[in-house]
């Protein structure tokens, strides 16, 4: 049983796992899925990229911003079999110019791989350059799979 | 016009005299039948020009001589005042302008001679030098300015030689923009305020780096939330150029470290390389991004897409918010479109210490930048006892990492604060009691209600004397007594500064005027849930940042994410809180056993990042982490208050809430404080949280 004491303006109340067993009676407000101040996570309800989102980390706000913002709205929008498959142009464009900047997009060795990828922002689960496009399209659909995600047809 | 009142006073009592004698006389001459005539219609005028003698004449002569007199004085004020302005014009033409000198007419010459307007005729036009004066106020009328327009459009095609570096200045910051057709004459008004701005900083800067003289965002501050607002910012408008301007002499970095895991760390070098191990082996740098995401502050004008540059070791010493610029210490000036003012605060000192004299002063330490963590590492490793005057987050923290240290060497860690325990203005009081306890197995001796009275420097020691009469020997002392924000730029900016909380006032968006916001420790602003407040926490420096940023870029958004913030006080103790957590409240705290698995190491290993802000956004950025942490091994705490939830309430409502080594929870209390609701039974809320899981 739960025990109440008061000291002077403060309560405290110790509880055992059994008396939070039962479903808790506080009534919470519903959230309102359109309420402009809330913050958003990837993807914002018209559908639109929120480049803002803490989960991108910095990588569409850094020297290779843009052509990460091109890569990745093409992929977004992209309609193909394949996501993304038309926008590899884009991802070239996006690994040369991360190329420049080792130190900001390091591309990680074989130890890092078992890492969870799920634990790092960046997509440094990357093997070599050859498969790099892989891991970027892996590192992108991971976006899509969060249940936060709004996205329709998420593959 | 002193003058004409006293000559106009002089004149009408002789007025009045003169005319009730030219009356008199009209009268003896109207009796006089015929002598006078022509007098006797005038007479009832008060002025009479014809006839009545010498005292008519008299009259005549001063009303004429008072014309004469006006029309003197007038021609003489018009004169002067053409004078005075011709001065001025000279005047500043005359001023320095070295930096632009080398650039060739030619590009000038070349341009399209769209500037057809004819070469000014009149005579205030002077020669061909500049353009409007800084204050046009200051212009005698209206149609001056028109000639000053009409002037800078005959700049262009005049071929003059001290018309070169005017013309040159016009097409340097011209260039710099983004607008490359600018170059013609119909461009002069909006070349103006850009052209102020540079006559202005050609006095300035030295011929080894040219500062762009104009940026379209200016963050004045290099911390945590100039630098969340330079990347919302740059991820919100493509190719946005910002600039950052900082008295710190390292780009942006994070500060929680610097009185946590920087001391947690085992390499010796850890001092030079800024870089935390974190709990699961992950290393990253106290610096939010290396220097190669930065460009060069001279490349920012032209830099394709952009870019974010840092400006340090420069202090803004004065803002011009009418004309939209700043002028660094070595006086600089930039102009800007929108500006962010995020420039912290300076730990305060205690008034004792102040006035104890340098002695004291050198071995006292005020705990902020990465100059004083290195500083204190070095003296923690060669004295035999520090104290630490201050009993809350800072001073808490800094206890039990130094008290984590005193276990290697000998070294006495006293830790001394007014409260009755360690963090006594935020944590009820029998929690308060319970952390002073863990406090003091880390290795540090409390003196707790301890008023500071004096300190002295005797024989190479310090000697603290407490009210009470008690003394502490001491070789070094760290102050952490609080935070001062820094608002040197309210008066020059003409900014409010508010006087409960300290710092600058702004709105629910952070504005603090137009194209003027602040953000971070330095922002008091209102919170459209808690009211009007001030907060001085990473995570609300990078949400406060975040949110200027965006409304920098359009936004018009108000405070509404509302930030939280953690501590550890070692490894066993840790507690996230979210909202207005001040011990004065009434508080509820709900309350179970802990485990093993329910201390702060535990939580980071987890969510794999040691910034607990961080774990909440890596979790919605991914899908859910696999558990990686070890079973327990079945080790209970013994003491009352392992985990639990306690919230703080004002007039019923749940204000705050502590996460009493609970964690990943905090959406939950987010949402809790966002509702605003009365809760009957706060047990029933205290279920949400599931604090027995886990």
């Amino acid at each position: 049983m739960s025990s109440v004491r008061e000291e002077g303006k403060d309560r405290i109340i110790f509880v055992t796992k059994e008396d939070h067993a039962s479903p808790s009676s506080a009534e919470l407000v519903e959230e309102d899925p359109n309420d402009p101040y809330e913050e958003r996570g990837l993807i914002l309800p018209s559908g639109e990229i929120n480049w803002n989102c803490p989960c991108l980390g910095g990588m569409a706000s850094g020297p290779c911003g843009t052509e990460f913002k091109d890569a990745f709205s093409c992929f977004h929008y992209s309609k193909e079999e394949v996501k993304g498959s038309d926008c590899l142009e884009n991802f070239r464009a996006m690994q040369e110019c991360m190329q420049r900047y080792p130190e900001l997009y390091p591309q990680e060795d074989e130890k890092e791989q078992q890492q969870q990828q799920s634990s790092e922002t960046k997509p440094t689960s990357q093997d070599s350059a050859e498969t790099s496009e892989n891991g970027w399209w892996r590192w992108l659909l991971s976006f899509y799979k969060t249940p936060a995600s709004l996205w329709p047809t998420a593959p | 016009m002193l003058k004409c009142r006293t000559v106009w006073r002089t004149l009408a009592p002789l007025a009045r005299t003169s005319s009730t004698v030219c009356r008199q006389n009209a009268r003896r001459a109207g009796l006089n039948n015929g002598r006078l005539p022509a007098c006797v219609p005038a007479a009832h005028m008060s002025t009479a020009p014809a006839g009545g003698g010498r005292e008519n004449q008299l009259y005549v002569l001063l009303v004429g001589a008072t014309c004469v007199g006006g029309a003197i004085y007038a021609y003489r004020t018009v004169k002067g005042d053409s004078q005075r302005y011709q001065d001025r014009i000279d005047e500043i033409s005359s001023r320095p302008l070295k930096t632009f000198t080398e650039e060739p007419a030619t590009p000038t010459q070349s341009e399209p001679p769209a500037a057809p307007s004819p070469a000014e005729p009149s005579p205030p036009a002077p020669d061909a030098e500049i353009l409007a004066p800084i204050e046009t106020a200051d212009l005698p009328s209206g149609h001056i300015q028109g000639y000053l327009v009409t002037l800078v459009t005959t700049i262009l095609p005049e071929p003059s030689p001290p018309s070169e570096p005017t013309p040159a200045e016009l097409t340097e910051p011209v260039a710099d923009s983004e607008s490359p057709a600018a170059e013609s004459a119909a461009a002069a008004k909006p070349a103006e305020p850009q052209l102020e701005a540079v006559t202005e900083s050609g006095d300035a800067s030295p011929a080894s780096h040219k500062v762009s003289s104009h940026t379209p965002y200016l963050l004045i501050g290099g911390g945590t939330a100039s630098f969340a607002a330079a990347r919302s910012i740059r991820a919100r408008d493509p190719g946005a150029r910002v600039l950052i301007v900082t008295d710190e002499l390292v780009p942006p970095y994070m500060r929680p470290p610097l009185s946590k895991e920087l001391w947690f760390s085992d390499d010796p070098s850890v001092t030079e390389t800024l870089r935390f191990k974190q709990w699961n082996g992950k290393e990253r740098s106290i610096y939010f991004q290396p220097p190669s995401f930065y460009i060069n502050a001279e490349e920012l004008g032209s830099a394709e897409n952009g870019g974010v540059a840092v400006l340090t070791g420069k202090k803004v010493v004065h803002m011009d918010v009418r004309g939209n610029k700043i002028k660094l210490d070595d006086d600089t000036e930039i102009s800007y479109d929108k500006c962010l003012i995020a420039t912290g605060g300076v730990p305060r000192n205690l008034q004792v210490i102040e006035r104890a004299g340098e002695e004291v002063m050198k071995r006292t330490t005020l705990f902020r930048k990465v100059e004083d963590f290195k500083s204190l590492d070095k003296v923690s490793r060669n004295v035999k006892s520090i104290t630490i005057i201050g009993g809350g987050f800072l001073g808490s923290e800094l206890a039990c990492a130094l008290g984590r240290r005193s276990t290697e060497s000998d070294l006495e860690v006293i830790q001394m604060y007014p409260e009755k325990g360690n963090m006594g203005k935020v944590l009820p009081e029998y929690l308060s009691n319970w952390t002073t306890e863990k406090v003091k197995k880390e290795g540090v001796k409390i003196i707790s209600e301890a008023l500071v009275k004096s300190v002295v420097s005797k024989d190479d020691k310090l000697e603290i004397q407490l009210k009470d009469g008690r003394l502490v020997k001491t070789d070094h002392i760290v102050a952490a007594v609080g935070l001062e924000p820094n608002v040197d730029l309210a008066k020059s900016a003409g900014l409010e500064v508010d006087s409960d909380f300290g710092g600058f006032r702004v709105n629910a968006e952070l504005q603090a005027r137009s194209n003027i916001w602040v953000a971070g420790d330095a922002a008091c602003f209102y919170d459209i849930r808690l009211g009007r407040r001030r907060v001085e926490h990473h995570d609300h420096a990078v949400v406060s940042g975040r949110l200027a940023g965006e409304n920098m870029t359009g936004a018009n958004k108000p405070y509404w994410h509302q930030s939280m913030f953690w501590s550890d006080l070692g490894p066993d103790v840790g507690y996230e809180a979210i909202g207005i957590v001040d011990s004065s409240l009434p508080t509820v705290g709900v309350f179970a056993k802990a485990t093993a698995k329910d201390t702060p190491k535990a939580a980071t290993e987890e969510s794999g990042t040691g910034i607990r802000s961080e774990s909440e956004t890596e979790h919605t950025a991914s899908s859910p982490v696999a558990s990686s942490a070890p079973s327990p091994t079945g080790v209970q705490h013994k003491d009352e208050y392992g985990k639990g939830v306690i919230f703080y309430l004002r007039d019923k409502v749940v204000v705050g809430i502590i996460l009493w080594n609970v964690f990943n929870r905090m959406p939950i209390a987010r949402k809790i404080i966002k509702d605003g609701e009365e809760h009957a039974d706060l047990n029933e809320v205290a279920k949400l949280f599931n604090i027995h899981d886990d």
